[in-house]
């Protein structure tokens, strides 16, 4: 009995929902467009999806995303659409598209599901891209905007240019405006809105910019019989034999276009020749004399003639069939004036680019040049002022890095164990610059090329000592999270923040090292021992306290120097070797004894450097060596450097 | 000129009596000869190290007598290497190419026999062309005058732009240790026409000997090196005993006096640099079929250098000092990172000595340098009772490094 009841009340229930979908404006305005949906292709289908797109029910996105994805049902006794969920066998619970909830069960017979095929989809999609775009959340908004820059498609166009008006941030409002434009330039079929489009982009150095234009541009490489046909496209005509079309690729090209016969590869002859080899000859031709190119094309032939194989192209064919052929580039845009103009606005768009690209690359080489001033100033000091070659300075620069890198294995805090490492790097290196200059340096002053020799067997030493103590893979030193990222301008200049603190740090340095020589005690004793030691004694200053001192202090530099180049290079004990020639030519080059010169020095250096890889971007090596010969002739002309010191400060 | 040029020079005979002798006693004792007490391996070593002597030789000529400390000596070892390594490998690639087109039913042409062995040795670097700098490599004779022409080339250009512009001293040192390192940076990269990184291998095959087994080629070397290095201190002991002698240790003392009395110091600078650059290409050239295989990291400036360690333990200004420090040095070194030297236990840690030799070879070099500036060589000065003039602690010349051996043999 209750059994019955049930069945009863299902069936009013039934009814109900039945009343409810078929009252809905959604369900309205889907039957209405009914024939439509239920033989839904690609040329067709477009009325019946842009009425659910304009109809402005809540409902409507709902109902193209679940035809999308293949999930609407319809009822095949009255045509109704509902969306459907399996139950137990084959029953499928209806529910109703205008969120009515559920409506009732069916049998799978009784329903037919809905399957658009891919051309119906992606209209559906584009469909649906309108919605995202005018979503009320903003992070949509946005995501359907990068949807759309990853994968355009001609569909978008509409439904973006639709989504302009109501945009209420301003931000994503101009975007969407420039990625209309860039969807016009690909997909519209207005030529003067392209056009309008190409240029309004002129001296854009975005990239997507550069993306959208560049296929506008792209070639095919044709040949035809006779002249070019008319109302083509043509980039440039080519004549073969000319510079980058040589005549082997003219007449490859009419092969693959099967204008003319292929000719035979020499390995091709040569397995030919293989093959027919009769009693020691091929073609007549004794098997020994086949070691000339001219013999095996007269034993060819001889085959050929015979008609044992097949003949191929001589010289005169094919100098025949390439003088009947014409050679051009198509460009694939057909229409001429959309790729003038695409032309002359990637022409501006590639000057400024170029532009921006050499500020970039400023911005490169004085980062460069800022690393080269920081290895090269304790160098400047050592050397330039006191006379003294120290090879170990390289490996003064790895004391400070390794010194940073233990530092962060005692702090974790990547910011506090930078600020500790920077003083105990200092410290580190300024003690065993003393150590050094008490023990070996101070005995070898009179003797420069001793001291570079002795300085050398240090530097051996401490090498193979931090490989014996640190081992020999490279030690991470990691900069504190507020120095990663980058400062970016645009697409195309932008400096990490890394490098702004090297430059940052190099600047510092220059001044301290002002400061200390020009305004401290201790500088202008310094000043005063290096121009004549016996004088300054005299008049009361100890000079070896000074030199011990002045060695520290280049040194001390020098463990600083080795805790911001650990930052951004790995930490190895081969740190040091990789910097020192170059610190010595910075030094070298500036002129010795002269902070304005080592600065001077390592710009050139820098800039030198960046500008040799700019111009042979695949090879850093070469650009080394370029610049180290470059650097061996620059020192024929300026022999003491670029600021050489005059008078008494001179020395010898 | 009454005494004849060994009289003057007693330690030229005795050194080559010392050498004939001990080429005698390793030939004797090498497998070839049937007693294998001294095996192949270690005849190669010899060998290489009478190179080495060699070009420590070259070096001592350079430094100890013209006073250019030149970091780049071991650079022009290596373009010897280079040049003898290019014809070694290109005709044995030859012979190995020939035999196996030989099999196939059509002879081939030169062109094919060319592009094959291009493509072998090439092909490590993606490459099958030949670069313009192997164009002699089929030649032995073009390619043994390459030996002595290219480093010598090398070197009276980069000579003449240095010396004329009058760099002297450290910055002469860098500048050359900057030639050795654009060389060696060159040389790394693949589009050099070397192979780059790869470098060159299988030089101790020698084409057309094939059949000879490696005991024999090695003694052959061993003697060959031995010659280079008699023949070689010959003619540095002749430069330096005469006239020339005596100029070329003016300018090391003071270049400037030297100039004034009216030479050109700057020529013969020139052809110092030069002709050690010759003699350090052929002790390369002997050097590199012994040890099989050349790449850029042995041009790498760190050899440059260790070429004057070696110099400077064994004692400047003596020809003998330069051969006895390369010996001992380059021996020692090849014991010590050989592995073939016991590990020292002292309790808390062992001493691995392959990992600490360089930590004692470069702390023994700085006490030479403060302590024993005359080296191993000096020792000699002790038997034949040759000492330094008692000066009171004063300077000792007007470069005080240098030795004076006029003032000495007071």
């Amino acid at each position: 009995m209750t059994k019955y009841l049930l069945a009863a009340l299902a069936a009013l229930m039934l009814c109900v929902g039945m009343a409810a979908a078929q009252d809905s404006p959604l369900q309205t305005l889907m039957q209405e467009h009914r024939a439509l949906i239920e033989k839904a292709s690609r040329k067709t289908i477009e009325p019946a999806i842009a009425a659910l797109r304009d109809s402005g029910l809540p409902e409507a996105q709902t109902v193209l995303e679940k035809w999308q994805a293949k999930e609407l049902w319809q009822r095949k006794e009255d045509g109704l659409f509902f969306f459907a969920e399996k139950l137990d066998g084959s029953a499928y619970q209806l529910i109703d598209i205008a969120g009515g909830g559920s409506v009732g069960e069916a049998e799978k017979s009784d329903l037919k599901q809905l399957k658009p095929n891919s051309g119906v989809r992606s209209l559906i999609g584009a469909a649906l891209v309108q919605f995202q775009l005018l979503s009320p959340d903003r992070r949509k908004r946005v995501e359907a905007l990068d949807a759309i820059q990853r994968d355009p498609a001609p569909e978008h166009l509409e439904a973006l240019a639709g989504a302009i008006e109501e945009e209420p941030d301003a931000e994503i409002r101009a975007r969407k405006e420039r990625l209309v434009q860039l969807l016009t330039i690909s997909f519209s079929d207005d030529e003067t809105k392209r056009i309008e489009a190409i240029n309004a982009f002129a001296g854009d150095t975005g990239v997507d910019a550069r993306a959208a234009l560049n296929p506008l541009l792209a070639t095919t490489r044709e040949a035809v019989a006779g002249d070019i046909p008319d109302g083509v496209n043509v980039a440039n005509t080519l004549k073969p034999g000319q510079e980058e079309f040589s005549k082997e690729a003219a007449y490859d090209l009419l092969v693959t276009k099967d204008l003319a016969p292929r000719r035979i590869s020499t390995a091709d002859k040569r397995a030919a020749l293989e093959a027919n080899i009769v009693d020691g000859r091929v073609g007549g031709v004794p098997l020994a004399q086949l070691n000339t190119d001219g013999a095996r094309e007269r034993a060819y032939a001889n085959l050929a003639e015979a008609g044992v194989v097949p003949p191929t192209a001589t010289e005169a064919e094919v100098q025949a069939a390439l003088d009947t052929h014409s050679f051009y580039d198509r460009y694939a845009e057909a229409s001429i004036a959309v790729t003038d103009a695409a032309r002359a606005t990637l022409t501006s768009i590639n000057t400024r680019v170029g532009l921006n690209q050499a500020a970039d690359l400023t911005l490169d080489a004085l980062s460069l040049a800022s690393i080269y001033f920081l290895a090269a100033i304790g160098l400047a000091i050592t050397f330039g002022v006191m006379g003294v070659i120290n090879m170990a300075h390289g490996e003064f620069i790895m004391m400070g890095a390794y010194t940073g890198y233990v530092v962060q294995q005692v702090i974790p805090d990547y910011t506090v164990s930078i600020l500790v490492a920077l003083p105990l790097a200092f410290a580190v290196t300024f003690a065993a610059g003393v150590a050094m200059e008490r023990l070996v340096i101070r005995w070898l002053y009179n003797r420069p090329l001793e001291t570079l020799l002795a300085t050398f067997g240090i530097s051996i030493a401490l090498q193979q000592l931090a490989k014996n103590i640190f081992g020999t893979q490279a030690r991470p030193l990691t900069s504190p999270s507020w120095l990663d990222g980058a400062l970016v301008f645009n697409d195309v200049v932008s400096i990490s923040y890394i490098r702004i603190a090297i430059f940052v740090l190099a600047l510092i340095f220059l001044g301290v090292f002002l400061f200390i020589m020009r305004r401290t005690r201790l500088g202008l004793e310094v000043r005063a021992v290096t121009q004549n030691p016996a004088m300054a004694a005299s008049m009361g200053i100890n000079p070896d306290r000074i030199n011990m001192l002045t060695f520290g202090l280049g040194s001390g530099i020098a463990g600083i120097a080795g805790v911001a180049i650990g930052l951004y290079a790995k930490v190895t004990s081969e740190l040091g070797s990789d910097y020192i020639v170059q610190s010595f030519m910075t030094v070298v080059v500036g002129g010795v004894g002269n902070i304005w010169g080592t600065l001077l020095g390592a710009t050139m250096i820098g800039f030198l450097q960046k500008g040799i890889e700019w111009m042979n971007p695949s090879n850093t090596l070469a650009a080394q060596t370029y610049m180290i010969i470059f650097i061996i002739i620059f020192i024929q002309f300026r022999p003491r450097g670029i600021i050489a010191l005059k008078g008494r400060a001179a020395g010898d | 000129m009454s005494r004849s040029f060994f009289a003057r020079n007693p330690s030229v005979l005795i050194f080559i009596a010392v050498l004939a002798l001990f080429t005698l006693a390793v030939t004797m004792a090498s497998e070839a000869a049937g007693s294998g007490a001294l095996s192949t391996s270690f005849v190669k070593t010899l060998g290489k190290t009478l190179c080495l002597c060699l070009v420590a030789l070259a070096m001592d000529l350079v430094w100890g007598y013209t006073g250019i400390l030149s970091l780049g000596h071991m650079a022009f070892f290596g373009l010897g290497g280079y040049m003898i390594g290019m014809w070694l490998m290109y005709a044995r690639t030859e012979s190995i190419v020939a035999a196996s087109m030989s099999n196939a039913a059509i002879p081939p042409t030169d062109q094919e026999i060319v592009d094959a062995i291009g493509t072998q040795i090439f092909g490590v670097v993606g490459s099958s062309e030949f670069p313009p700098v192997w164009a002699f490599a089929d030649s032995l004779w073009m390619q043994l005058a390459l030996v002595v022409l290219v480093p010598g080339a090398l070197a009276l250009a980069f000579g003449w732009l240095a010396f004329r512009s009058r760099v002297t001293g450290v910055y002469l040192s860098i500048l050359t240790q900057a030639m050795t390192l654009a060389l060696a940076l060159y040389l790394f990269q693949n589009d050099s026409g070397l192979r780059g990184n790869n470098g060159l291998s299988g030089l101790q095959n020698i084409p057309g000997l094939t059949g000879v087994p490696q005991a024999d080629v090695s003694l052959w070397f061993f003697w060959a090196s031995a010659f280079a290095l008699g023949a070689g201190y010959l003619l540095c002991a002749w430069v330096v005993s005469g006239k020339f002698g005596s100029v070329i240790r003016g300018i090391r003392d003071d270049e400037a006096r030297v100039r004034f009395l009216g030479y050109s110091v700057e020529g013969y600078k020139l052809f110092v640099f030069t002709f050690t650059a010759v003699i350090a290409g052929i002790a390369g050239a002997l050097y590199y079929p012994q040890a099989g295989i050349i790449n850029p990291a042995e041009i790498a400036p760190i050899a440059s250098i260790y070429l004057a360690v070696w110099v400077a333990i064994g004692g400047r200004g003596r020809l003998y000092g330069a051969v006895i420090g390369a010996a001992i040095v380059s021996l020692l070194s090849t014991m010590f990172t050989g592995g073939q030297v016991p590990n020292l236990p002292l309790g808390f840690y062992t001493i691995h000595w392959v990992d600490w030799w360089q930590v004692l070879l470069g702390l023994s070099f700085v006490l030479v340098t403060l302590f024993a500036p005359k080296g191993i060589g000096g020792l000699f000065d002790l038997v034949t009772g040759r000492r330094s003039p008692e000066r009171h602690g004063a300077d000792l010349g007007p470069d005080s490094g240098s030795f004076q051996e006029k003032e000495a043999e007071e």
